[in-house]
C-alpha cells in the first residue's frame, strides 16, 4: 500500500514504534527480527504512530499488533482481512498492516485473503509462513510440504501443500513479494516497497518457528546453502544466481531452465526480470519444488510482480461523490418524507 | 347498470397467482392507492423460496394479502374477503383463507385443463363446474384472453402482453372499489421511463379492467371503504424493511457519524442492502461482503475506525456470525446486528416467518457476552426501534441485535412519518482530545461503565484491542483470574444499565391489572391489539403489554405482569420469550405458540384469552 506522508516534525526511531508490552514469542523466534525490521522500517517511511493500525488474526505472529505502540487490532482467527477491509474503507486515510500466518490467512481465512486481493484494498499483508501451526503446539498448516510429520500427522500429512504466492497471484494480487526473516536487509527494502506500492501489498515472509519446525527454512537462509538455492528478483535484471553468480535461468518457451554462465551464454542471454509480467510471475510462483541437487530452480526472492489498478475504498469514494452529483447531498427530510405522502386533516 | 354500493370498514384481499403473474406489484399498487386514498392499511406478502417455481403448481403460487379500512387496522386481515385467483393452484392453495361467503375472482384460462391437472385437480375435476364453491361467490372473467384482446394490435408478443393481464384485474378491483386510477398510471411513467409502448400498454389495460368491471354484468355491488380517522399529520406507506434502512441513516445523521453497512444478501433481509445502496448521497458505504463472517468483521473494523458499524442476516446467517459477535462484545464497540428472523432450524424456510431467533440473539455465544436485544413490532415501528439500536450501540459501547422478521420487514402500513428535528439526539462518546503518551487507557469507564470510544488518528490515544481477556483499564492482555470475572461482571453490569435509559412498558390496551395479560413482543403485536381491542370491547377482562426491549427488560415490567392473574406469551416459535420470563419473573407465564411460518390470526388469539378464563 501507499500513503503520501508529511513531514513529522520529530523523526521517530524503530524503538518509538514499540508499545511497553513484554514481547513474549519463544526465544530464538523469527518474530523478533520480523518485529524489528518493521519497527525500523516505519520510521524511515516517517508515518505518524497515530495514523498507523495493525491488524492481525489469531496465531503466533498475530499478536504482532500488541508490541507495536501504534493502534492495534488483534482480530479473530482467519479474520484480519476482513475486518481490515471494513477499517480500510471507512478509513482510507490509515496506514493499515495485516499481520497473518500461513494458518490464518491460508486455511481458516483463505476466503477472506483471497477477496481482500481481488477488491485490491490499498494495505501491507505480511504473511508470515512457517509451514506449521505453532500456537495450538504443532500441527501441520495448509503450506506443509505433503508428508510433513507432526503431532496431527505422525504418519506425515496427506494434503497436498498450497503455493501462497501462486494462490494470491491467481486471486490477482496487484503487488506479490517473498523475503525472510533471517535477512533484515532484504525484509526492510521489501516492506519499504510493498507500503509504496498503491494496493494491496502481500509479502510472504518465511519465518523459522524453531521450536516445532525448526530450520524448515534453512537451506535457503543459511550461508552454506543459499546461494545456489535461492534467486534475488530484480526488476530489469537477468536472473542470475549460484555462489559464484555463474547459474543463470533462460526460457524455454514457458519453460524455465537453468544454465551455466560460460563462454556460450551470457548474461544477456537470460530471462530479465520484469515486475509488471504477470505471465512471468506466474512462472516465478512455481519456482516451488525444494532445489536438491544442481541445476534445479532456485527459491525466488523479491518483488515478483506489481502493478497498478484501481484502489476499493477509492471507488467506493468516488461512487459516493457520484451519488451526491447527480442526486446532491442526501437531505434527512426527504428521505423521510418519500416519493408519496398524504395530509390526514 | 348496477350502482349498489355497499359501505364496508374494513376489507381484506388476497391477491393469489403464479409467481411471475406479478401478484406483489398488483398488491403493492392497490395498498399504495388505498393508503394514499386515506385508508389505514396493512399487507401481508407470502411467496415461495424459488424464484420461478415450476408454473401453475402448488408451490408456485404467490399471494399478497392487504387489509385496508375506514377504521385502525393492526394486521393484514385473518381471512379474506375477496380472493383473487389467476389460477386453479392458486385457487386450491388460498380458499382455506377466504372467508366463508367471501368472493372469488377467477380467471378462467387460470382453469383450463393443464393448470386443473398442474394444480392437483384429477380426473376431470373442476371446482368451477361442481358445487365445491357453493359457500362463496365466484365472479368468473376470462383475464387472459380480455388482456390479449384489449393488446392484439399494439403487435406485442402474445408472451409480453400476458405479462399485464395483473393490471386488468387491477383496474376491475379499483373499480370495485371506487378507487383512481392516478397512482398506478404515475408509477407505469416511473418505471417504464422511455418505454412509451409499455406505458401505453399497460394504461390500457388497466383502464380496460377499469371499464370492464362498470360495463360487464357480473358484478352486482360496489363497495366503498372511507378513509380511516387517522390522526392529523402527513403519512407515506412504508415497508419493514424499508423502515429499518431509513432509520439506520437517521440515527448516523443524528449522531454525525458515517455509516458502514457490511452484508451478504439472504432472504428476508436483502431488502435493507438494496434500499441502503439507493442513499449513497448520504455517504453510506454499503459492503457486499464475500460471507456472513466477513459482513460482520468488516463492520466491527469499520467501528473501530468510527463510523457505525452495521450488519444484517437473517437466522443461518447470524449463527455464522456468533464467534465474532462475543468478539465486538468484548470489544465493547459500537454495532447494530439486524436479525429479519424466518423459519428455521438451518435454511428452514427462507421466504416464511418465525420468531424463533430470540434465544440466539440473548445467548447464542461463547462465553458470557450478554448484547441488547431490540424487537420492532409492526413495518414502520421498525424505523423507531433500529434508531434506538443505534442509540444504544452508540451510547453504550455495544453491539446490539434489532431482532425483525419476515412478516414485518415485507409488511406495510401507513406512516406518520418525524421530521429529523423530532428526532432525539444521539451523543457519540468519541474522544477528539489528545491523550498523555503512553498513558491512554481504553477499557476506564464512566459511572454508566461505558468506555471511550478512541479512535485511529488522534495522537496520544494508540492502544491495542483484541478478543483475549483484558485487564481492567488499561486494556492488556490479562490472565488473571479475578480480573477475569471483574470483567465478565463489569461488561454485564454495562447492559443492565441500559434499562435506565429506556422507556417503562407500557399497557397497550386494557386496565393496568386484570384476569389476563397479553404479553407480546415482535411481529404478534398486530394480531394481539386486535384481539385484546375486540374482547375488552366485549367486557373481557384482558389487557395487552407488547415489549420492545427484550435485553435489558422495561425495570417495571415485573410489577406490571404482577397485577394480573394470568400472563399469555403468543409467539411464532416454540417458545421462547415465555422462557425469559419465567427465569426473570419466576411467574407461571402460559406458552401459546404456532410453528407454520405464518402469522397469528387475531381469531386464535381472542380464542386462547377466552380459553384460559374457562
Amino acid at each position: 500500500m501507499s500513503i503520501e506522508m508529511e513531514n513529522p516534525e520529530v523523526k521517530l526511531s524503530g524503538k518509538d514504534f514499540a508499545s511497553d508490552q513484554e514481547v513474549k514469542w519463544c526465544p530464538g523466534c523469527g518474530d523478533y527480527s520480523i518485529l524489528k525490521q518493521v519497527q525500523s522500517t516505519l520510521a524511515d517511511i516517517g508515518v505518524k504512530r497515530e495514523d498507523t493500525v495493525f491488524v492481525s488474526g489469531i496465531g503466533c505472529s498475530s499478536r504482532f499488533p500488541y508490541y507495536m505502540n501504534t493502534y492495534g487490532v488483534h482480530s479473530l482467527h482467519g479474520r484480519a482481512t476482513a475486518l481490515a477491509s471494513g477499517l480500510k474503507t471507512a478509513r482510507p486515510d490509515l496506514n493499515t498492516w495485516i499481520v497473518t500466518g500461513d494458518g490464518d490467512a491460508l486455511s481458516i481465512g483463505g476466503n477472506h485473503l483471497i477477496h481482500l486481493l481481488r477488491r485490491n484494498l490499498n494495505v501491507n499483508i505480511l504473511l508470515f509462513n512457517n509451514e506449521i501451526y505453532g500456537l495450538t503446539k504443532g500441527q501441520y498448516s495448509p503450506a506443509s510440504p505433503k508428508g510433513t510429520i507432526t503431532k496431527s500427522s505422525p504418519m506425515g500429512s496427506l494434503d497436498h501443500s498450497f503455493n501462497p504466492l501462486a494462490l494470491c497471484l491467481g486471486a490477482d494480487s496487484t503487488f506479490i513479494a517473498r523475503s525472510m526473516d533471517r535477512d533484515p536487509k532484504h525484509l526492510r527494502a521489501i516492506l519499504a516497497e510493498a507500503n509504496n506500492h498503491l494496493g494491496t501489498s502481500m509479502v510472504e515472509i518465511y519465518q523459522n518457528c524453531n521450536v516445532f519446525n525448526d530450520g524448515a527454512f534453512f537451506t535457503f537462509t543459511e550461508k552454506a546453502t543459499k546461494g545456489n538455492t535461492t534467486l534475488q528478483l530484480k526488476h530489469g535484471q537477468p536472473l542470475i544466481f549460484g555462489d559464484n553468480g555463474d547459474l543463470g535461468i533462460k526460457l524455454d518457451g514457458f519453460k524455465p531452465v537453468v544454465v551455466a554462465l560460460d563462454e556460450s551464454i551470457s548474461p544477456d542471454d537470460l530471462w530479465v526480470h520484469d515486475e509488471s509480467d504477470q505471465v512471468k510471475a506466474g512462472i516465478l510462483t512455481r519456482f516451488f519444488d525444494t532445489p536438491s541437487a544442481e541445476m534445479t530452480l532456485p527459491r525466488p526472492f523479491g518483488v515478483f510482480y506489481k502493478e497498478s489498478r484501481s484502489v476499493y475504498e477509492e471507488d467506493v469514494a468516488i461512487q459516493i461523490n457520484q451519488a451526491i452529483k447527480i442526486k446532491g447531498e442526501g437531505d434527512l427530510n426527504s428521505l423521510l418524507a418519500g416519493a408519496n405522502t398524504w395530509e390526514v386533516i | 347498470m348496477v350502482e349498489t354500493k355497499e359501505e364496508k370498514k374494513t376489507v381484506t384481499i388476497l391477491f393469489a397467482g403464479d409467481s411471475g403473474d406479478g401478484m406483489q406489484l398488483t398488491g403493492s399498487q392497490f395498498t399504495n392507492t388505498n393508503a394514499l386514498f386515506g385508508n389505514d392499511v396493512s399487507t401481508f406478502p407470502d411467496f415461495p423460496a424459488e424464484i420461478r417455481a415450476p408454473q401453475g403448481t402448488i408451490a408456485g403460487v404467490s399471494g399478497f394479502q392487504l387489509n385496508f379500512g375506514s377504521v385502525d387496522v393492526f394486521t393484514p386481515g385473518d381471512n379474506a374477503d375477496v380472493l383473487v385467483a389467476m389460477n386453479a393452484a392458486a385457487l386450491k392453495a388460498s380458499l382455506l383463507k377466504l372467508k366463508i361467503g367471501g368472493t372469488i375472482i377467477v380467471n378462467l384460462s387460470g382453469f383450463d385443463k393443464k393448470n386443473l391437472r398442474l394444480a392437483g385437480f384429477l380426473n376431470d375435476e373442476n371446482p368451477l363446474t361442481d358445487s365445491s364453491l357453493g359457500k362463496y361467490r365466484v365472479l368468473e372473467m376470462d383475464v387472459t384472453k380480455l388482456t390479449r384482446a384489449c393488446l392484439a394490435d399494439t403487435g406485442m408478443t402474445v408472451k409480453h402482453i400476458d405479462r399485464s393481464k395483473n393490471m386488468f384485474v387491477l383496474g376491475v378491483l379499483y373499480w370495485m372499489y371506487n378507487r383512481k386510477l392516478d397512482t398506478t398510471l404515475d408509477f407505469f411513467k416511473v418505471k417504464f421511463k422511455g418505454k412509451q409502448d409499455l406505458i401505453d400498454a399497460n394504461t390500457k389495460v388497466l383502464t380496460a379492467g377499469y371499464y370492464f368491471g362498470d360495463t360487464s354484468e357480473i358484478f352486482t355491488s360496489r363497495y366503498e371503504v372511507k378513509p380511516a380517522p387517522l390522526s392529523k399529520g402527513v403519512y407515506r406507506n412504508i415497508m419493514g424493511n424499508q423502515a429499518t434502512a431509513i432509520g439506520l441513516i437517521a440515527a448516523v445523521r443524528k449522531a454525525n457519524l458515517d455509516l458502514f453497512y457490511g452484508s451478504y444478501p439472504i432472504t428476508p433481509a436483502s431488502d435493507i442492502l438494496h434500499e441502503l445502496a439507493k442513499h449513497k448521497n448520504f455517504g453510506v458505504k454499503t459492503y457486499q461482503a464475500e460471507d456472513e463472517i466477513a459482513a460482520i468483521c468488516a463492520a466491527i473494523g469499520a467501528s473501530f475506525g468510527g463510523h457505525l458499524g452495521v450488519t444484517t442476516s437473517s437466522g443461518p446467517g447470524i449463527a455464522l456470525k456468533g464467534e465474532a459477535l462475543g468478539y465486538a462484545a468484548i470489544l465493547e464497540l459500537p454495532l447494530v446486528v439486524i436479525n429479519v428472523q424466518r423459519g428455521g432450524p438451518s435454511t428452514g424456510l427462507p421466504t416464511k416467518t418465525e420468531q424463533s431467533d430470540l434465544m440466539q440473539a440473548l445467548y447464542g455465544r461463547n462465553g458470557e457476552a450478554p448484547i441488547p436485544v431490540v424487537a420492532p413490532c409492526t413495518p414502520s415501528d421498525c424505523f423507531d426501534v433500529i434508531y434506538e439500536a443505534a442509540r444504544i450501540a452508540i451510547e453504550h459501547m455495544t453491539p446490539v441485535f434489532f431482532l425483525s422478521d419476515g412478516y414485518i420487514a415485507n409488511g406495510s402500513e401507513p406512516w406518520k412519518f418525524p421530521v429529523s428535528t423530532d428526532l432525539v439526539p444521539i451523543k457519540v462518546k468519541k474522544l477528539s482530545a489528545e491523550g498523555d503518551d503512553e498513558k491512554y487507557r481504553p477499557y476506564v469507564r464512566n459511572d454508566k461503565l461505558v468506555r471511550d470510544w478512541a479512535i485511529p488518528g488522534v495522537k496520544g490515544l494508540e492502544h491495542r484491542i483484541g478478543g483475549l481477556e483484558k485487564e481492567n483499564e488499561t486494556g492488556n492482555v490479562s490472565y488473571d483470574p479475578a480480573n477475569h470475572e471483574l470483567m465478565v461482571k463489569l461488561r454485564a453490569k454495562k447492559v443492565v444499565n441500559i434499562s435506565d435509559t429506556i422507556p417503562d412498558q407500557n399497557i397497550e390496551i386494557g386496565e393496568n391489572s386484570g384476569k389476563v395479560l397479553v404479553l407480546g413482543w415482535g411481529s404478534t403485536f398486530g394480531a394481539s391489539k386486535t384481539a385484546v381491542t375486540e374482547l375488552v370491547k366485549d367486557g373481557v377482562e384482558v389487557s395487552q403489554a407488547h415489549v420492545r426491549y427484550l435485553n435489558p427488560l422495561p425495570k417495571n415490567l415485573r410489577d406490571l405482569i404482577s397485577r394480573f392473574d394470568k400472563v399469555l406469551v403468543p409467539e411464532i416459535n416454540d417458545g421462547q420469550f415465555v422462557k425469559l420470563i419465567r427465569d426473570k419473573y419466576l411467574v407461571d407465564a402460559i406458552p401459546f405458540n404456532k410453528i407454520m411460518g405464518i402469522p397469528f390470526s387475531s381469531q386464535e388469539i381472542k380464542e386462547k384469552v377466552l380459553e384460559i378464563l374457562g
